[in-house]
Parts: structure tokens; sequence; C-alpha cells
């Protein structure tokens, strides 16, 4: 057990844990952010995934010694129901989710691909998203709400902040 | 269509300025499907009258959905259905679930069950409060209620435009008799029912908000994971714990159980004061196994005695027609197949997982079950109590497909928490998930089909080999008959062919190895083989595959509907490029007809599944965007299954683990997909299930279409 230090979603925290511990586990048990999901422990299926300095980390297989000190975000710091990032007012526009369960590690993924390419086609979705595992199969959608952020973020480039989804399509 | 009596209400009194409630529910029949298909105590059955929708004179209105929400859309179908004949908006009420209690009637999500079992009552539920509510109003304005109307949580007065709150009328309301039958709205004037509608519960899933099981923290609780034989069905010979005890915050190592229905064994379980060292500690533990049954497990072995009971007389369904043993001797062209599909796991995203306090004279749970109701009864009963000391809250469930139905896993936390005196988590791994099942059973068919001279079909055979769900899991005695669960998607209800000898039969292979219900059940294997067959037949007799369904399907119109939809949406009758072909399946099931038409192509990396168009005829809707999104669920669940990795039992263990070894769809896997629903004004049928079916099928029947070669055995080759 050792004292560690995190900062997520710009709050400090201090959590005594097994330093191999994943940072998945230190999330949602010891700082007490639930958004942040287990789905396989070994990197497979993308539920976990956080950012680590903005880039997307598999956190049920990055202990927290590695990650110490370091910025991380988690779903919850991307936006709230009241304050939404652009990302998830395309996932409620899109309607998405089904069950839900693997999103949070969906919208974290889609988030830094658009970062990394503010206008991504099919095939550049595909190849960034397809550690993200859904059993649901809301694979469509998730493309769909991708391009639908990506426009709106061109055209307002700020998050947008409406609560209702328009299902015209 | 299912329909309730509405003779009762309950006032409830609580504290503080919200001292008026109205709260008013409905009976259940006693006898609907689902709770046949799940086994519970009589006395928690839906024989009383409940509280579904809470009014207090704050104006609150709480609707309370009685469907676990798994993904398939009821935490908005269900109070969609009373909202709109209560006159309110989705945005007016607030949602909360169930709590398994027998006054709430069946609250199984499964059998595609919600909206076609709950369409009639709902609605009911909701027209008689609003009736209620406008007798109350009509009765302060002294005038007659025919010149009141509800609209958004208001009740007006035509002539005048005076209005009242439901919140102001609710105490008046609440003292009125309640209407034995209220007047239900035409669907001419639905404002929400049938209209693509956002889900309120998609905001807290993009935001990390919403509550699953795996989410539910309680003050003191221990963290548990569980050793479990990996010949699945063990007993502890003996087991050291001591350098488990070792790992810092390991509290307790102890010998537990998994209660399987058709089994109990042994497992050694580690309790701790975080997961992580609950799993630490169970990598130390030190286990000797005498795994039961060790050799008979195997599913090559149980492929093997499928394959023998092939060449017995099976025994026959009810609905048969003809005699099909005469027209197949008489027939000018006999054609024989037998398809096999393998042994598949339900792999949700969110393992299972529970958290259970045994206390002195009561225990609560907080788990993603299927059905709260059923977990009442099994939890009471395996812990010797009484129904209404086990409270029971549901919470969001990470996709379930039917797994979360089987309750071994509320037991196995049960059990920890009654010996360590404590609250217990319990969550499995993905491997613990992947490598235990229960699983969907293998099944063998075995088609026989007769062509006369003519090009006719004459006679069709359709013989079923599987483990029985009904028999493993619900102690049904089927010796010597067929399991009248085992026809789904193909029996005589589901598939009326017109085929003047038709025979269906069945046969029992027996195992161990524990299954379950999985997403469509018996539909999702037996239609496989089934519609495969008929373009086999199709083929045979020099006919297009569509012209023949067309012909068998004659007498039944909304078939034909599908069949003539999917084949202009698709392009069907248009010639495609070399290279290229189509393929169709259609089926029933849950009371829904679906069909797929398959688009394939051949490139330089093998074969490619560029599009499929699906029509879905599920009679009246609630929200077709969410018909849609499902439709597409199970094109993704379906192709897995038929994709993918079978589950395999050998050498004492299930062979996968994990994604890696057990790999679903993803993202850059998917076909093209479009859904397009009928519009009928029919009973409504299911949703969540009737998708998946036909999704094999016509994707074999395309991969033939493409390479001549007829693909009989899952994984399909994409070659």
């Amino acid at each position: 057990m050792a004292q560690t230090k995190l900062t997520v979603n710009g709050k400090a925290y201090t959590v005594d844990v097994d330093p191999e511990m994943p940072l998945l586990w230190a999330i949602r048990d010891f700082v007490g952010l639930k958004g942040t999901k287990f789905g396989c422990g070994m990197a497979q299926c993308g539920a976990c995934t956080v950012h680590l300095n903005g880039t997307p980390i598999r956190s049920c297989s990055t202990p927290v010694s590695v990650v110490k000190g370091q910025k991380i975000t988690t779903i919850e710091g991307i936006g709230t129901p009241d304050h939404l990032h652009a990302v998830q007012q395309a996932w409620i526009d899109e309607q998405v989710t089904q069950c839900g369960y693997c999103q949070s590690g969906q919208i974290m993924s889609a988030v830094a691909l658009l970062k990394e390419k503010p206008k991504p086609t099919d095939e550049d979705i595909d190849l960034y998203m397809q550690g993200n595992i859904c059993r649901c199969g809301t694979y469509q959608r998730v493309r769909k709400a991708i391009h639908r952020a990506a426009e709106s973020v061109q055209n307002t480039s700020a998050p947008t902040g409406k609560k209702t989804a328009s299902l015209e399509r | 269509m299912k329909t309730s009596a509405i003779n009762r209400r309950n006032f409830l009194k609580t504290g503080g300025s919200a001292s008026v409630l109205l709260a008013l529910g409905f009976s259940v029949p006693a006898h609907s499907e689902e709770v046949l298909l799940h086994k519970i105590p009589q006395n928690t059955l839906g024989l009383e009258f409940s509280p579904y929708i809470l009014i207090d004179d704050t104006g609150k209105i709480t609707i309370l959905n009685p469907r676990p929400d798994m993904g398939q859309g009821t935490y908005q179908s269900m109070p969609a259905l009373v909202a709109e004949e209560l006159e309110v908006s989705m945005d007016q009420i607030h949602i909360s679930q169930t709590n398994g209690q027998g006054k709430y009637g069946s609250q199984l999500s499964g059998g595609s069950s919600s909206v076609r079992t709950r369409w009639m009552p709902m609605r009911k539920a909701g027209a008689a409060v609003k009736e209620m509510l406008i007798q109350a109003a009509a009765n302060k304005w002294q005038v007659s209620s025919e010149e009141c109307y509800a609209k958004e949580a208001r009740v007006f007065h035509k002539p005048s435009g005076k209005s009242f709150t439901y919140a102001e009328l609710v105490g008046d309301a609440s003292k009125l008799d309640v209407p034995k039958n209220p007047k239900l709205k035409d669907p001419k004037d639905f404002k929400l029912l049938g209209k693509s509608m956002p889900k309120p519960d998609v905001p807290l899933k993009v935001t990390g908000t919403a509550e699953f099981g795996i989410d539910v923290d309680l003050p003191g609780m221990l963290y548990a994971s569980i050793e479990r034989c990996p010949a699945i069905h063990g007993k502890v010979v003996s087991f050291d714990g001591a350098a488990a005890l070792k790992v810092p915050s390991v509290k307790n190592v102890l010998k537990a159980e998994r209660a399987m229905p058709h089994k109990t064994v042994e497992t050694v379980a580690v309790l701790a004061t975080s997961y992580w060292a609950a799993l630490q500690g169970r990598k130390k533990l030190k286990i000797k196994w005498a795994a039961v049954d060790n050799n008979t497990l195997s599913t090559e072995k149980f492929s093997a005695q499928m394959h023998e009971l092939a060449k017995q007389e099976g025994h026959d369904f009810e609905g048969n027609q003809g005699d099909f043993a005469k027209a197949y001797g008489e027939a000018a062209k006999k054609i024989q197949a037998t398809y096999e599909t393998p042994f598949a796991a339900h792999a949700a995203m969110e393992p299972v997982n529970a958290t259970v306090w045994v206390k002195d004279d009561s225990v609560e749970i907080w788990a993603p079950v299927q059905g709260p109701d059923g977990t009442i009864g099994e939890l009471s009963q395996y812990l010797g109590l009484k129904p209404e000391q086990v409270k029971v809250n549901v919470t969001f469930l990470g996709g379930a497909f039917g797994r979360k139905a089987y309750l071994d896993f509320v037991k196995e936390a049960a059990y920890l928490s009654k010996q360590a005196k404590a609250p217990v988590k319990l969550i499995w791994t993905r491997e613990d998930d992947m490598t235990q099942g229960p699983y969907r059973p293998a099944m063998l068919s075995v088609l026989e089909g007769g062509i006369d001279a003519n090009g006719k079909v004459t006679a069709l055979h359709h013989k079923i080999i599987s483990e029985s769900i009904q028999k493993q899991v619900f102690k049904a005695n089927i010796t010597g008959k067929a399991d009248g669960w085992a026809e789904e998607g193909v029996g005589a209800k589901d598939s009326p062919m017109a085929i003047p000898n038709i025979r269906r039969s069945y046969l029992n292979a027996s195992t161990d190895l524990p299954i379950l219900w999985w997403r469509s059940v018996y539909a999702s294997t037996n239609v496989f083989g089934h519609e495969s067959f008929v373009d086999e037949l199709a083929h045979a007799a020099g006919k297009d595959p569509l012209d023949l369904r067309l012909e068998l399907f004659k007498d039944s119109p909304r078939f034909v509907k599908v069949l003539e939809t999917v084949a202009e949406k698709s392009g069907y009758r248009e010639k495609l490029p070399a290279g290229k072909a189509r393929g169709l399946a259609i089926a029933r099931s849950f009371s829904t007809i679906c069909a797929h038409v398959f688009t394939v192509a051949k490139t330089a990396d093998g074969i490619k599944i560029e599009k499929v168009v699906s029509v879905i005829d599920c009679g009246m809707t609630v929200n077709p965007d969410n018909i849609k999104a499902q439709t597409e669920s199970n094109l993704v669940y379906g192709l897995t299954a038929a994709l993918k990795s079978p589950i395999v039992f050998a050498d004492g263990a299930v062979q996968q683990s994990n994604f890696h070894n057990y790999p679903v769809l993803r993202i850059n896997e998917i076909p093209q997909m479009e859904v397009h629903i009928i519009e009928n004004q029919e009973a409504p049928g299911g949703v969540g299930e009737p998708g998946l079916p036909p999704v094999a099928p016509a994707l074999a029947n395309a991969l033939f279409n493409l390479t001549g070669k007829r693909q009989r055995k899952f994984p399909l080759e994409l070659v």
C-alpha cells in the first residue's frame, strides 16, 4: 500500500492503495467516480477508457503508480447532464445508447479522436474506435454521432447546452 | 391482447407538505406468459393491485417501470404507455423501478414481452387516473365532465378556459371511485406512442451518471471474487487461503457455493475491502478440486451425441399437418441437410454482479437482474425467508440478453453476506462470465424436404435436437415428448408455411453444461437451419428463394407484406454486378415478423458483408426509433454468433475466457444497416429479439449465392 496522488478531472485526490492497482479500481472505488466501467480487465473492450494527459488509455490495465500526478480525465470530466460536451449531445441526438454500459468508454475514445482528427472519415472512425466493444451493437449510431459532433464542433466550437433531442433523420 | 381490471385504489399518507398522494395500479393476469416462464412462488404472483402512478400535491408525477431496462428501452416505453393516456409529457414525469413485490405483477424483462403484455394495462391505468382527475375538476367547477379535458398535466374547462393542475386535483380525485372501463384514446390521437421519442436514460448514460449494478456502494461492504472449478461442477477437496489472507485488505477466505438450477457446486471466495485486493487474494488461493462429471462435459462429445440422436425417430410437436412420410416417399425430388449451431456466451458488457446485505431477519439486494419478482421468489427460497423479508433494488442492466434472469450470482453474494455478516458486493470477472456459463445450448436441425414434379414443395420435416432449458433450468419432465419451447421460430404458430405435409419433431440431447435462454432463445438457432433449407428447397425446385417464400406464405398476408417490402427496399429484383450477391431470410418470433436481405461482396480481403436491409412488422409501435435500434442491435449480436468463436468445452474447461479468444463484432466489421418498420394497427409484438433469428440464414443464403458453397455450421466463413 502506498499513498498515491491522483489528479482526476482537475481535482487532486490522495488514495492509499497497492501501487499495482489498476487506475480503473482506484477511480471507481477510491475516488468514487463510477462512470468508468469494468468490462474485461485486459484492455480488450475499452469500457474503462479514460484520458491520461488528453490521450485515451485503458484504465483497467494501467497501474496507479504509472499515472500518479498526471492529468486524468474521466467521463464525469467531459460534461454533465446540464453541461453536455458536443460529443455527448451528438450521442443524445443520434440516440446511440442502449444498455449504455460501454458508452463512457466510447465517448472518451470519440472525444480523443475528434481532437486528433476534427473531421474524421468512416475509415478514421473505424480504425480509432475498434478498441471499444458494444454488445448492444450501437456502432452505426456511434459513427453517425461522431460525424454529427464533428459538424457541431466546427459550426459552434463550443459545447452545447440543450437537453432535448431531435430525431429528424 | 391481455386486459386488466382496475378495481382498487390505494391511498398513501406521507408526512410533510406532500400529504396527499393518488396511487393507482392494475391487476396482471396470474398466468401471463412470462410468469409461466419464470418459476416463482405462488404468493409473489401478480394477483393483487398496485400503485403504478403516483401524483402528490406538489405536482410530482411518478410512473413506475415494471420491466428492468437492459438496453431494450423499457425505461421509456413503459412510462410512455401511461403518460399517453394520463395526458402528461415525458419531461413531466419521474420514472422509478418497481421492486419486485407481487402486487406489481410479472416484472421479468424477457421473451420480448414488455410492450406486448403491458400495452393495455399500462394505458388503462393512465386513462383511469385521467378520468378521475377530470371528474374531480368537473365537481369543483360544478360542470359536466363532458365539458372538460386533460392536457399537459392540467384539466381544462373547455367553455371557460379555466384550468387546474393535477396537483390541485389529486386530493379530490383520490376520493373518487376508480372507473372500471376507462375510455382509451384512439390511436390516431396518440401524441407519444408510435412517435420516435428520445429515451430519458440516454443523457444519464452519456454522462456516466446512470447507476448500474456494479456501481452500487454500501458503507462497510466487502468486495468478493470467487474461484470456481474450471470444470464448472466442482467439489472442494481442500483449500489453503493463507497466502490470500496475507494480501493487504483481504479480510476473509471461505468455502462457498454456487447454486445453479440444476446443481449446486462448491467454490472458494475471497472477501476484501477493495475489489482489486479480492482479485489478488484469489490468485493466491491453493485449491484441490474434485471435478464432478469431468469426463462427460465435452462440447465435441455433445455434438457427436446430437448427430447420433439424429438417426432416431423424433417426438412430434403439436400442429403437424398432412402425412410427411408418405408425401416425402412420393416426392419427385428429395433433399436432406443437417445444420448445427454451437454453444454461445451472452457476454453482456457489464459482468454479472450483485450487492447483497443479509441481516438477521431480512435481506436487501441491489443488482442488475432481469426480474426483481423472480429474485424475491428465488432468494427467499434459497435463504429460507418469507418473500416480504426480501427487498430488491433494480439498477440499470449493462446488457443481459437472458443471462441476468439466472440468479446464481445473487445467491452467491447472499451466501457470502450471510457468512461474513456484512454487505457484500460480488463482481464476476469476464473470465468467470465466459468460462462458467450458462450458455445458449448447441443444437442440431435435421431437415428433409420433398418437391413434386411441378416444383411444388409437398413435404417438409424439421427435426430439432438440443438440450432443454425447460428441463435443465425449470425441472420440466419432457421424457418421451417434444419440448414445447424448443420449436420457437419454426413451429406451427410462428411459421405458417403452406406446405401440405409438414412435420416438426424433437429429440432431447442431455448435458450438464449450464444452459439458458440467449437472445431470441431457440429461434436464434432453429431459424438458421430452417430458413437456410428453404433456400435449398428453392434452388432444388428451380425457383427464386423470394418467390418460393411468397408461395409458402401466401396464406399469411403479414409475411407477404414483409417479404414484398424487404424486396422493394433492398432492390432484391435488381441485378447485381459480378462478385456480389444477396440473401434473404424471414421469421416470426415473439409475435413479430422480421426479414433481412444481406448483400455480400468478394473483395481482395475475403468476403465483405456490405449491407443489410431489414423489415420488421411488430404491429402498433411505442417508439419506432428504438425499434430500429433494437433491430440494428439484433443484427450485430446475431452476426457475432454466426461469425465468431463458439464456446468449446474441452480438457476439463471452457476454452474461451475473454474477448481476445471469444471475439465479438467491432465497429469496423459491421455492415451498413437500414431498418424499415411496417405500419399497421395490429396488436404489438416483441421488439428486443425478433430481429435476430433471420440474421444467420440470410447471411448464409447470401454467401451461398455468392460462392455456390452451402455453409451449414457456425462459424460461417467469409471466404
